[in-house]
């Protein structure tokens, strides 16, 4: 028992928590018995099943949020040394020690690691991120998309939402109504789609608005921080450009 | 912030480059006419300005409304933007933080200058045959020499990346590319500014000026 004890390493885990969404944080250590190829969901997970501090003493486990395991549902990020990331794609063997664990408390924080991401939903809602193509009889085929385009527009679709980018905007915050990168690049998406485009101007209008997309102030964090390399200020200056004509073209003709 | 704020943050974005921007460059540029002709070619780019037919109309709608509803909206909008340099040591995010608080020292600036100017042509203390006669006397006091420098490289930056960002806002520069090179522009531009007022801070300082202030004192007195 003794030998295993020496021969064991350890991680050292510094873990922002807090018990309710109104309750403080405070921060608590762990060292976790280090395995190879260890992400931080499975040093989580050893939390879980061992909830002993650092010190010796015993608390509850961490809570955290996690689904696909392999960065596309967007429901482990956190903030991992001071980023936020997915914790499912975060090795250990590649991150600086002791590994500070924090939730993006951009969002509102449920527990622990925990954030509500609402807002995000909500944001998609309000920019219409969809085709609406239901009715009462079959619309048949919809127009072709060029291929050239199709390869562009296929990098944006890949955003799950994650929140990556809202949290590392400084405009995102609780002083501020911007809705945010991610949203912004969505309306480019659906703007592309040759059915998606013939609602182009409801979703620009949507960004017309209090909290749309003048609250980007080109701080370009978003773009560094993505997961998924989304070209996010392409994405917002090729928006500003639509809402810039769609601005002129709305004085103009009405 | 009433009313919708994508327009009041565009009309933001547009009176920075037109008219202020322009004004800038203007302004620049009379300035330096103080180091390439001394006191005589200033007084002449000074009195160019001011013949202007409805000068009284034209600085109120071209300026003092502008740098009003620019630096108060500018204050606000500064407020609701946090710095996150520490966490994301990005040059882009430097560029974003340092836009904001180029911006607050701007205005602080701009206030003290036209206090220091302006207001002392409204209030009779002063007429524009002495501004650089005045200047002389302010560049030569070091503390005020610092404060104008520290002021004069605030403006300049904030009005060369705040070009860049115009640029991206409007829609103009959009692929990373022709982002990447509109900010290689907009640091020459902030170069060639800076270079601009610094030469002529330096120009005010001369004895030229001196001379020209003292012979203006004894004029006043004889008439
Ligand atoms: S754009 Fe990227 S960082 Fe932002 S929510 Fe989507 S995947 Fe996450
Ligand atoms: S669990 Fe889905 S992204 Fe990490």
């Amino acid at each position: 028992m003794a030998e295993t004890a020496t021969a064991q390493r350890t991680v050292r885990f510094i873990i922002t928590r807090q018990d309710k969404p109104d309750a403080a944080p405070y921060t608590e250590e762990f060292d976790i018995p280090y395995r190879s190829n260890m992400n931080v969901i499975s040093a989580l997970m050893e939390i879980q099943r061992n909830p002993v501090k650092a010190d010796g003493t015993k608390t509850t486990p961490v809570v955290w949020e996690s689904n696909c395991l392999e960065e596309v549902c967007g429901a482990c990020s956190m903030v991992i040394n001071g980023k936020p990331r997915q914790a499912c794609s975060a090795l250990i063997d590649k991150l600086e020690q002791p590994i500070r664990i924090a939730p993006m408390s951009t969002f509102p924080v449920v527990r622990d690691l925990v954030i509500n991401r609402e807002r995000m939903f909500q944001a998609l809602k309000r920019v219409k991120a969809w085709i609406p193509i239901d009715g009462t009889y079959d619309l048949g085929p919809g127009p072709r998309m060029a291929e050239t385009k199709r390869q562009w527009a296929y990098e944006l679709s890949k955003c799950m939402t994650c929140g990556v980018c809202l949290e590392a905007c400084p405009n995102v915050n609780d002083r501020s109504s911007f809705i945010g990168p991610a949203p912004i690049s969505q309306v480019r998406l659906f703007n592309a789609h040759p059915t998606g485009e013939m609602n182009a101007d409801e979703r620009l209008d949507a960004l017309m608005e209090d909290g749309g997309i003048e609250g980007c102030g080109n701080s370009q964090n978003c773009v560094r921080s993505c997961p998924k390399g989304i070209p996010l200020t392409t994405s917002i200056a090729a928006i500003n450009r639509d809402t810039t004509k769609r601005l002129f073209r709305k004085w103009l003709t009405n | 912030m009433s009313g919708n704020s994508y327009y009041s943050r565009k009309l933001h974005s547009l009176l920075g480059v037109i008219p202020l921007g322009l004004f800038f460059i203007e302004h620049a540029l009379t300035n330096y006419s103080a180091f390439e002709g001394g006191p005589e070619k200033f007084q002449k780019s000074v009195h160019g300005l001011h013949d202007l037919p409805l000068i009284f109309f034209l600085e109120l709608i071209l300026i003092w409304l502008p740098i009003l509803y620019h630096g108060v909206y500018g204050l606000y909008l500064a407020f609701t933007s946090n710095l996150n340099t520490s966490r994301f040591s990005y040059g882009r995010n430097w560029a974003f933080a340092f836009q904001r608080i180029s911006g607050v020292i701007t205005f602080i600036f701009v206030i003290w200058h036209l206090w220091q100017i302006r207001v002392q042509v409204a209030l009779g203390q002063l007429t524009i045959d002495e501004f650089g006669a005045k200047m002389h006397e302010i560049m030569n006091n070091p503390a005020f020499f610092v404060l104008y420098l520290i002021g004069v490289l605030a403006a300049t930056f904030h009005f060369s990346n705040g070009l860049w960002a115009f640029l991206v806002s409007w829609g103009i520069t959009v692929g990373p590319r022709a982002q990447r090179v509109s900010s290689r522009v907009c640091m020459v531009i902030f170069v060639i500014m800076a270079v601009l007022f610094i030469l002529s801070m330096a120009a005010f300082r001369g004895d030229d000026f001196a001379s020209a202030s003292a012979a203006l004192g004894t004029l006043r007195q004889l008439s």
